[in-house]
């Protein structure tokens, strides 16, 4: 087996550890999310929905525990979508030329690119849960040792194939645009109808049909569903709003990410066909 | 593996190649022999580049066909690329990663094994002498030892051909002639080598065998001295106390093809060699008692012969200048 993205893979981390900054930044931004954000809404959300009768025999939880999972899901996606501007900076600055005129076949750079982006994401959800669970996230609670590393494993699962999706879609305009700013400006477009129409940050149940339907088609709401699942439970409450999830829901959500990912694997492997660096 | 059994390295017939109605390169042939160093001397934008970018397959083959180290880059693109190793014009390296790396990361996109990625680097560094910046990062290297190594890098996996496309644009002439040592070491070592250059005196003290190119075609192919004997002229400029008479005088002279009078001298064109017949002439003119004050014999330089056949001077022309009369200089 060629395992030519491997080299792709070793030099995209070399490159993460190397800028300390970028790696402190990744590991800070979203803590500040959940510290600032999480808990300020926190507060407010359990003052409105206080009054609230509980569902006997349901477990409610606080509004910060239902955002942790939204936090990691909008990391992963921040990060995923701009794990690809580095194709664009090697195309202008004519590294992509060392790479192209290798014997290595071009689908290893995308690959390689997404599992470097891929094992960022993991660090970065895995800092995000272990300070949540600090500052009051309650994820995994009265879970068992064993129940609570099977829901790790799940959620970096779907963090994981969600993360590839947007890398290889990130990858892709990357490899298409000419200059950074344009490719700024695309994705920030891009974040908005992805973050806004999804599950992340608030219950999307009373959202008019339109965005009803959006939400659904979003993998982002695939991927909060999934994190939710594994991290808080299959039957819980929280905004007054009861959530329950079947592992059937679970496996649709995954699948769904999965066409997701395939879908845009397809889109950069054609893409990337068309390069010409001249 | 592939030998031709030719002995040619790169054989290209009728290259075509367009950029929108802008025809880059137009129907052009030639062939490189092995363990030669063949270059391509041209002015900016004579369709060198484009060239190398589809030998090298980073551009498609738009017409014609081009075999590289046995292989045809429109059929087996990837065996080409592993059987040759680039130069680029511009600097490709990641300002980030240190020198070591940059031969490390060369090394595994082409597969090569670890033990031999190690002792390859550690030999490269040596040939390029930065044996002491393997942990260096590139951007804090200056510009000659960033081409030094990109350079190392080419010749990582030991290609049959390094491509070098304009290898010592923006260098200082010390650091030009230092890289020339290099690509003659390379080849003595049995890599054959393509390079293209707009610099003449860089084809003329590192080729083999040159053709001058221009607008997309090959004007003239042939070893550097029999471009210039092609021209076949030496000159010689001279100063006098009568330079009406010397020139009478001097035309009766059969080696004397032509004399072209200047404000304060003379510009006589030779058939032949210069070197015998100037002590005679001078001889000659002090002896009808004409005073000579100023002489000078020039050799055709591949600067006339370029302009002979394209008919324009280069650009850089000062740079060039500069560094020719270092090397003149450093040869004597």
């Amino acid at each position: 087996m060629n395992t030519g993205f491997l080299t792709i893979y070793w030099r995209d981390m070399l490159r993460f550890v190397r800028f300390r900054t970028l790696l402190f930044t990744s590991l800070v931004q979203p803590a500040l999310w959940l510290a600032f954000f999480g808990v300020a809404m926190s507060n407010n959300f359990d003052r409105l929905t206080a009054t609230l009768p509980t569902i006997p025999g349901v477990p409610t939880v606080g509004y910060l525990t239902f955002i942790g999972a939204g936090v990691i899901a909008m990391t992963t996606l921040f990060t995923s979508l701009f794990g690809g501007t580095v194709l664009l900076f090697d195309k202008n600055w004519g590294l992509m030329r060392e790479t192209l005129s290798s014997p290595l076949p071009r689908i290893h750079i995308i690959i390689g690119i997404g599992l470097s982006g891929m094992t960022k994401s993991f660090i970065q959800a895995t800092v995000i849960m272990l300070f949540g669970l600090l500052i009051g996230v309650r994820f995994f609670d009265g879970y068992t040792l064993s129940q609570t590393l099977v829901s790790v494993f799940g959620i970096l699962v779907f963090v994981g194939v969600f993360s590839l999706g947007f890398l290889f879609l990130s990858g892709a305009i990357a490899i298409s645009m000419e200059s950074p700013e344009g490719m700024q400006a695309v994705i920030t477009l891009l974040t908005m109808p992805f973050f806004f129409t999804s599950n992340a940050l608030y219950p999307v149940e009373s959202f008019p049909p339109l965005l009803r339907v959006l939400s659904t088609v979003n993998p982002l709401t695939h991927l909060v569903s999934g994190i939710r699942y594994f991290a808080i439970g299959n039957n819980f409450s929280a905004i007054g709003i009861q959530y329950v999830y079947t592992p059937n829901d679970i496996l649709v959500s995954f699948l769904a990410l999965l066409t997701f990912a395939a879908i845009m694997f397809l889109i950069a492997r054609w893409r990337f066909g068309k390069v010409t660096v001249t | 593996m592939a030998v031709d059994i030719s002995g040619n390295t790169i054989e290209v017939e009728n290259l075509e190649h367009s950029f929108g109605d802008v025809k880059a390169v137009d129907g052009i042939s030639f062939t490189v022999r092995k363990g030669e160093i063949f270059s391509f001397l041209g002015p900016n934008g004579a369709g060198k580049s484009t060239v190398i970018n589809i030998l090298t397959t980073l551009l498609r083959l738009q017409k014609g066909t081009a075999k590289v180290a046995g292989h045809d880059v429109e059929k087996e693109p990837e065996k080409v690329r592993e059987s040759i190793g680039i130069v680029f014009q511009e600097l490709t390296l990641d300002r980030d990663m240190t020198v070591r790396e940059t031969l490390e990361y060369h090394g595994r996109l082409y597969s090569m094994p670890k033990e031999e990625r190690r002792r390859r680097t550690e030999e490269l560094l040596r040939l390029v002498q930065l044996e002491g910046k393997g942990d260096t990062r590139t951007k804090y290297l200056s510009g000659g030892m960033k081409r030094r190594l990109e350079i190392a890098r080419g010749l990582m996996t030991r290609p049959k051909v390094l491509f070098m496309d304009e290898p010592t644009i923006g260098l200082d002439p010390q650091t030009r002639i230092r890289i020339w040592e290099y690509v003659r070491e390379i080849n003595r070592e049995g890599t054959t080598i393509f390079l293209t250059t707009h610099y003449m005196d860089e084809a003329d003290q590192l080729s083999d065998r040159i053709s001058i190119i221009d607008h997309g075609k090959i004007i003239i192919t042939g070893k550097s001295w029999e471009l210039k004997n092609k021209l076949g002229q030496d000159l010689i400029y001279l100063e006098s106390s009568d330079n009406r008479a010397a020139a009478e005088m001097l035309r009766e002279l059969g080696s004397v093809k032509e004399i072209t009078e200047k404000p304060k001298g003379l510009v006589l064109m030779l058939s032949g060699d210069g070197t015998h017949l100037l002590p005679k002439l001078m001889e000659m003119l002090t002896g009808r008692g004409i005073a000579i004050t100023t002489v000078n014999l020039k050799k055709p330089s591949m600067d006339d012969v370029f302009v002979h056949y394209t008919g324009r001077e280069l650009r850089d022309e000062g740079a060039e200048k500069l560094s020719s009369a270092i090397i003149r200089a450093g040869k004597r």
